[in-house]
Formats: structure tokens, C-alpha cells, sequence
């Protein structure tokens, strides 16, 4: 029977899939970042123009990486005439056995993981690199995503791999010794790719799904390559049981709803059980940190079939652990919420008002909905204008101006 | 094996009392010495204050030498060492053990490669 023929999605699939382990392998072998990029690039080029006639091999990542090697090779013969290193690399690896490819591969990943959030790079380029380098988007989807000048993302990357190139930022798995406060960094990136994937912090869109879906992505292979970092495991599961509300949280015409007012239907129950099954393999283990305690908080909402049902006691002891282990004034604001359903919101106001994050826009939409409750409308009017002005997202604007609305003298 | 310069940006001004001063020296000293140990250490030297700094450079074909520093600012360069390390990675341990001892932020910049 002949096989389905091979389309153009059926190779995007792929290359979604399998560009990073392609390009970790390639730089281990080329040490060096550029090349390995380049080689990828020709060998998916190569599966474009064979595949549709020859089908997808049976190991696709095997296929990519062996011709990415290859070509890799071929360029270095091409260019060893000019320089004497690059003949001797050659000789080298051409002669290097290549049975282990895919056995090494996790751990390759894992090192350009930490190769691309070295603390050595700024936030912004940690960022760039993992989407590029790792995710395999291309310079254009990643300035769209956080909304900057393809050009200026391209010297972004070209400055960040030069740092990588110049500066010798190895391309290792940390030691024990610092292996926590590393693994920090990389989950760190994993979020920030996520939060800006669900609430972009600009534009029309309230969420840039395939930012989330990257971000769960690369969540999943940290949580797959630490399993002994149960952070990297609280990580993910925070990141799919947020993930699972997704459907809900907007309407059709791409309107904000609030958790309390979501159809609860609507949520995937599948990630839901994915997640809840991760927090609980956390609880068992019994070393806390901030993305597991994040992760319990969402785990509760998710077990509450309507939102009266919300075991907010639960909620806001998890919110105290939370102040002890990581405090912050964004966990207190969110501690807050939960206060103000279980001690009621002239407390939570109270709490509220301390804290100084006047920049924060949710600081003064909390705030205005807090005020509204206890029927202070104008100040609450006043709150919701000051939380308009501080986000540029357009779902957002429309759901505080719908806040404002209800608290105008009419 | 990557050459680094380790640059230590020390404020202007009077130089701290000598009872705070003198163990600072004392843990350089230290540092240099386990640098030496490790076949790390390549250079190393404390510098006069920025004040004694002279800048020579050249304007319309002349050469015109004036008091400098070049850089106006609250710090400048103190003193540096030229380490030998195998990556970044090593030379950034190198750099949280000369922060520590000095107690002044270190500038870790690799040296191009020797052709």
C-alpha cells in the first residue's frame, strides 16, 4: 500500500520537533554555534527536496543529524584549504564513529539549554537564543513575538552567539555545586517565554499560543533531563494546568474572562490531569520551591467544578508557604485575592494598598476591583483608569474599561 | 586555553583607612598566590589613582598629550590581573574569588585570540 505522501506540514512537524537536539548534537561536535545552525538548515533543505519522493525515514532526527554532519563536514573540506585547523577538524570528525547519535542526544540539548541561559547573557538574549536555538524560530517569528524590529533581534542573536563565541561560554551541564542556581536561569527563560505567550504584553491577541506551546515545550524537556530538580517538574505542571484554562479565558471576540466567570467546561482536562499528577508527584517528594507551590495554587482552582466551590483556605495557605520561601510584593498582591475570600476584602485591600507597585498595572486592577466591592467608586473609577494606562493589550484595555463602566455614576 | 583580563573598577577618592585596607591586600595576595598555584596567573598589578593618569592621542596629524583620565566618571580602573583559563566558566570562578577579596565589582573581557 503506498505510504500517504509527504507534505509540507509533515516536514514543519518535524523540524519543530527535531531542531534543537539537531543543533545541540551539531554543536558539540563543530563547537560552534553558527555552523551547527547552518548544517541543520542545509540538511531540513535537503529533507524538503528528498522526502516528498523518498518519505520520512524511519529516524527523521537520525536522518537530519547525520546529513547536517555531513554537509558540515563537506563546507569544512571546502574551506581547509584556506586554514589548516579546519582540514584537521575535518579529518577528525569524519573519521569519529556516529552510532551514538540519538543516545546523546537529551544531554546535548540540555547543554545548549544551559550554553543559551549562561548568566553571562542579558535576560533579552537568554530568551532570543533558547526560541532560536532550541525552539527553532526564526529571527522574524521571535521579533514579532516580543515585538522589536527583525533587525534589531538579529543583532540581538548575532551579538549574544558572538559573547558565546568570544567570551568562551562553555557548553556543559553545570556542576552539582552550581546546578541549582543555573537550572534557576533556564526555568526562569522557560517562564518568561510562557508568560509572554499568555499575556502578551501588547497588541490584539490576549495570548500568543505558539509561545506557550514552546514554552511547555522546553518546560517538558528540562522536567524529562532534571528529574532529580523537582522545580523543573513544578515548572511544567504550573504551565499546563495554566495552559488547560486557556479556551476559557477568552470569548469568541477575544474578550479577557476571569477564572471566576470561566465555563469550566471548557477547560482541557486532559492537561488539567497531566498537571494535577505532576503537583502530586511534587507533594510526595516534599522539597518546595516557588513553581510547585504556583503549580498546588492552579492544581486547586482546577479541582473546584464551579468557582463557589474554590477551596480558597487551601489557596491562601499556599500563598503563606509561598511569602515564606519567595517573598515578593507580586506574590503578596496575589495572596491578597485570596485573603479577600476567606477574611473578606476590607483586609485584602488593607494588604493591598502596602505595596509599592505602582507600575504594575494588575496591582491597579486588583486594587479597582477591590474598591468596587466595597462600593468606593470613585476611587475605584480613578484605579481602573491607572490600570488602563499601564497595559497596551488590547483584550486587557477592553476587559478594565468593562470594570470601569460599572463603577461610573450613572 | 583563553587569556582573560580581570579588571577591578575601584571609586574615586581617598583610599579606604588602612585597618580596612589591610586585609584586603592580604586576601590579593592570597589570591594571587593560588592563582600562581593553579597555572592561571599570567599579570597582575594595582594602579595609581585615575587622577595620575595622562592621555595621549592625536588630532589633525598633531599629538597633543593632556591630565588625564580619558574616561571622565565616579570609577575607573584600579588594577588588573591577566588570567589563563580553559572557559568562561573558569574565569568567572576566578572573578567571584578576586570580587570577594577586593569587595569591588570585576569586569571579566576575554582577550582576542593570539594569531
Amino acid at each position: 500500500m503506498p505510504e500517504p505522501p509527504v507534505g509540507e506540514a509533515d516536514i514543519e512537524r518535524v523540524f519543530r520537533a527535531e531542531y534543537g537536539r539537531a543543533v545541540a548534537v551539531l554543536v558539540r561536535h563543530f563547537g560552534d554555534i553558527d555552523m551547527a545552525e547552518d548544517a541543520v538548515q542545509d540538511a531540513f533543505a535537503a529533507a524538503v527536496q528528498r522526502w516528498p519522493s523518498t518519505g520520512i525515514p524511519p529516524s527523521p532526527a537520525g536522518w537530519i543529524i547525520t546529513t547536517a554532519r555531513n554537509r558540515a563536514i563537506d563546507r569544512l573540506r571546502r574551506e581547509s584549504s584556506r586554514d589548516e585547523r579546519h582540514a584537521q577538524a575535518a579529518f577528525l570528525l569524519a573519521n569519529e564513529p556516529s552510532s551514538d547519535e540519538e543516545d546523546a542526544v537529551p544531554d546535548d540539548r540540555l547543554r545548549l539549554m544551559f550554553t543559551c541561559c549562561h548568566p553571562a547573557l542579558a535576560p533579552a538574549a537568554q530568551v532570543a537564543l533558547t526560541l532560536r536555538l532550541l525552539g527553532g524560530l526564526t529571527t522574524a517569528e521571535i521579533a514579532r513575538a516580543f515585538l522589536v524590529p527583525e533587525s534589531t533581534m538579529a543583532q540581538r542573536l548575532v551579538r549574544a552567539k558572538g559573547k558565546i563565541r568570544d567570551a568562551g561560554i562553555p557548553y556543559r551541564v553545570p556542576g552539582a555545586q552550581e546546578l541549582p542556581d543555573r537550572l534557576r536561569v533556564v526555568l526562569a527563560v522557560i517562564y518568561l517565554i510562557f508568560n509572554e505567550g499568555y499575556t502578551a504584553s501588547a497588541g490584539e491577541c490576549l495570548v500568543r499560543e505558539d509561545l506557550c506551546a514552546e514554552a511547555i515545550r522546553l518546560g517538558r524537556l528540562a522536567a524529562t533531563l532534571v528529574p532529580e530538580d523537582l522545580e523543573a517538574t513544578g515548572l511544567l505542571a504550573l504551565m499546563l494546568l495554566v495552559e488547560s484554562r486557556r479556551a476559557a479565558r477568552a470569548t469568541t471576540d477575544g474578550g479577557l474572562v476571569l477564572l471566576a466567570q470561566q465555563d469550566r467546561g471548557l477547560w482541557n482536562r486532559r492537561l488539567i490531569e497531566e498537571g494535577q499528577a505532576l503537583v502530586r508527584l511534587c507533594l510526595r517528594r516534599n522539597q518546595p520551591g516557588p513553581y510547585q507551590i504556583q503549580a498546588a495554587i492552579n492544581a486547586v482552582h482546577s479541582d473546584a467544578g464551579h468557582a463557589a466551590a474554590t477551596d480558597w483556605r487551601q489557596i491562601l495557605q499556599l500563598y503563606d508557604q509561598l511569602m515564606v520561601i519567595a517573598p515578593s510584593p507580586v506574590v503578596s498582591l496575589n495572596r491578597a485575592v485570596a485573603v479577600a475570600e476567606v477574611d473578606g476584602v476590607e483586609p485584602a485591600l488593607a494588604i493591598v494598598e502596602e505595596l509599592a507597585l505602582d507600575r504594575y498595572y494588575l496591582w491597579h486592577a486588583i486594587r479597582a476591583d477591590l474598591l468596587r466591592r466595597v462600593s468606593r467608586y470613585q476611587d475605584a473609577a480613578l484605579a481602573y483608569r491607572d490600570a488602563i494606562a499601564r497595559t497596551d493589550n488590547a483584550a486587557e484595555r477592553a476587559f478594565l474599561q468593562r470594570g470601569l463602566e460599572t463603577v461610573r455614576p450613572h | 586555553m583563553k587569556l582573560y583580563l580581570l579588571s577591578v573598577y575601584q571609586p574615586d577618592g581617598a583610599p579606604p583607612a588602612p585597618e580596612v585596607l589591610e586585609p584586603i591586600i592580604r586576601r590579593v595576595h592570597a589570591l594571587r598566590d593560588e592563582l600562581k598555584a593553579a597555572g592561571a596567573w599570567v599579570f597582575s598589578g594595582g594602579l595609581h589613582e585615575a587622577s595620575t593618569a595622562t592621555v595621549v592621542r592625536v588630532k589633525d596629524g598633531d599629538v597633543i598629550t593632556t591630565d588625564g583620565p580619558y574616561i571622565e566618571g565616579k570609577e575607573h580602573i584600579g588594577g588588573f590581573t591577566v588570567i589563563k583559563a580553559p572557559d568562561l566558566d573558569a574565569a568567572l570562578e576566578w572573578a567571584r574569588k578576586s570580587a570577594k577579596a577586593i569587595t569591588l565589582p570585576i569586569e571579566v573581557r576575554p582577550f582576542m585570540d593570539q594569531h
